[in-house]
């Protein structure tokens, strides 16, 4: 059994948290996010438009069961907060069709924008969300209103399924590749393919010429920052600058976004891959609101 | 005279011997190991010990594939079109079109009534449309490469595979598998799949009869007939030789020609 667990380097920590300072019983409006994507899933719980609790999960080989889980692990961290407690529920991400709860969907690109806003701030123009299976850039306004955005969503390069790929060719656990790939003296060249199954290969060959793991995270890091910013330039770069998604928390690939970009991102108030869901509770809140009116 | 061609690919490194008169008197083929150099002599050795040779026979080696540069003992290399098309005309001359899927690579020739090589495309940068993506199939169904290609054709319908990458292929299939979608349906679509994208390498040229398939893949029946039917025309695999052989062909015909 261990070393089934000491095998899974692409393992990244499931997360369930409440805000245990207050008391959902005084808010006016429970709202719910559920963002199921094709890798993670992220509910939310919003007290009166503010976060008041989460799940984070890995997405299972069944959507709607892997919502349940994710309601459902929330429901229970709270503890006294049942289904009927929450007055409306949006879905969104790659698998919303499948919440079979929701009273709503909504598509992530309008999610992420509004939810973008919430986590940094209503000076953000422009948000990359980086997931499990795509890339998006996205363009917003004050309000999180989302004004344009390309999708990159037929390669697995530079999105989460890739980097899990890359964790467990080279063992090292997804939290610390990120860092890992920072303890570099010099840049090197990043890897020629973009393509996560010939970059085995090309990482193979690096290990027989006596790359350290260090050195070799950082030339795919490289790779995959600049097929980010081919993607982002398209869409054209405006101040604030914002990371959302899994991949958000990988210093390897954000920094070098930066220092592509010439532009720091901004520092997010929650956990950023949070963002789909927050604007998915975010609309849900609306929604009852104007049901109410 | 005798001469060699050799083929180093990715995958697997082919060793052709012939003589003047254009005859095969002995190939080799073996899995590429890390050590390039190392695999090439011994598959070398292996098919001049099989045609009752010995190295100073030889008189001209020429290398192709991937891997050339690490053949220290050839004489001359060739470029893998070159090779490709030289190998295709020997095996089929009435060849037109020669569709080529190797392990990391798929192409596309175009060749004239003479087997010159009139024009090409290559697709290099995606996973989608190669051998590995077989092979990583073949893993996740736990079939072996024969029944992977068999099944395709025991299935009853096709069923859209949305993935146009392997990794994500590998999730899609996993989620085939779960919701009880029979093997062979899979087996199909993934192989139409492929199909799907050589064809578009393919048709950035014109594409006449014959067209003739080589590469490991067309030992694979169920990605033959994807071909077929994606195409809408018969499409031939070598008869004589294994598919993956006619680079190395292609590049002993070019020794042959080297020493005349």
């Amino acid at each position: 059994m261990v070393s089934v667990q000491e095998s899974e380097y692409w393992r990244w920590p499931e997360t369930v948290w409440v805000d245990e300072s207050r008391n959902w019983q005084d808010a006016d409006v429970i709202s719910c996010g559920i963002d199921l994507g094709s890798v993670s899933t992220q509910a939310v719980i919003m007290a009166d438009g503010e976060l008041y609790a989460y799940a984070s999960m890995r997405t299972g080989t069944s959507s709607s069961a892997s919502s349940e889980k994710a309601l459902n692990a929330v429901l229970e961290k709270i503890g006294d907060m049942s289904r009927e407690d929450i007055h409306y529920i949006v879905g969104t991400g790659y698998g919303r069709v499948s919440v079979p709860f929701a009273n709503k969907t909504i598509t992530e690109i309008a999610c992420h924008g509004r939810g973008a806003v919430y986590v940094y701030g209503n000076t953000v123009r422009t948000v990359l969300d980086m997931g499990g299976q795509d890339l998006k850039a996205i363009k917003i306004d004050s309000r999180g209103k989302v004004i344009n955005f390309l999708m990159n969503d037929k390669c697995a390069a530079g999105t989460g399924r890739g980097i899990e790929v890359v964790c467990d060719l080279l063992s090292v656990p997804i939290t610390e590749v990120g860092d890992m790939s920072l303890k570099v003296e010099e840049e090197p060249e990043p890897v020629s393919t973009t393509c996560v199954v010939f970059a085995k290969s090309e990482i193979l060959g690096l290990i027989r010429k006596g790359w350290n793991r260090e050195m070799i995270l950082a030339a795919f890091f490289n790779a995959v920052s600049s097929r980010v910013v081919e993607l982002l330039e398209r869409v054209g770069v405006e101040a604030d600058f914002a990371i959302t998604g899994g991949i958000s928390k990988n210093v390897g690939v954000v920094r070098r976004i930066e220092i592509k970009l010439n532009m720091k991102a901004l520092e997010p108030k929650v956990d950023p891959q949070l963002a789909g869901a927050i604007g998915a509770a975010l609309f849900a809140r609306a929604l009852y609101i104007k049901s109410k009116k | 005279m005798v001469v060699a061609g050799i083929d180093v690919g990715s995958k697997m490194a082919k060793v052709v011997i012939m003589d003047g008169d254009r005859n095969i008197l002995s190939y080799v083929m073996a899995r590429t190991g890390t050590d390039h150099g190392k695999t090439s002599e011994e598959v070398l050795n292996e098919a001049l010990e099989k045609a009752g040779l010995k190295r100073e026979d030889l008189e001209k080696i020429v290398a192709t594939g991937f891997g050339k540069i690490s053949v220290p003992f050839a004489d001359d290399e060739v470029t893998q079109v070159i090779a490709a098309g030289k190998g295709a005309y020997f095996v089929r001359p009435s060849a037109r079109t020669v569709i080529e899927v190797g392990a990391e690579e798929s192409r596309a020739i175009s060749l004239d009534e003479n087997g010159n090589v009139k024009d090409f495309a290559l697709a290099d940068k995606c996973a989608a449309g190669a051998g590995s993506f077989v092979d990583a199939m073949i893993r996740y169904l736990e079939v072996t490469p024969e029944e992977f290609g068999q099944l395709a054709l025991k299935a009853t319908r096709a069923i859209p595979m949305n993935a146009q990458c392997v990794v994500f292929a590998e999730s899609e299939v996993v989620s085939l598998l779960h919701s009880n979608v029979p093997k062979a349906e899979i087996s199909r679509a993934i192989h139409d799949a492929i199909a799907d994208r050589v064809i578009a390498i393919a048709r950035r040229l014109d594409i006449r009869d014959d067209v003739l398939l080589i590469g490991g893949l067309a030992n694979d029946i169920g990605f033959i007939e994807s071909m077929k039917r994606e195409l809408g025309k018969d499409v031939y695999v070598p008869e004589d030789y294994p598919p993956e052989l006619v680079p190395a062909i292609g590049a002993a015909l070019s020794a042959v020609q080297g020493v005349r």
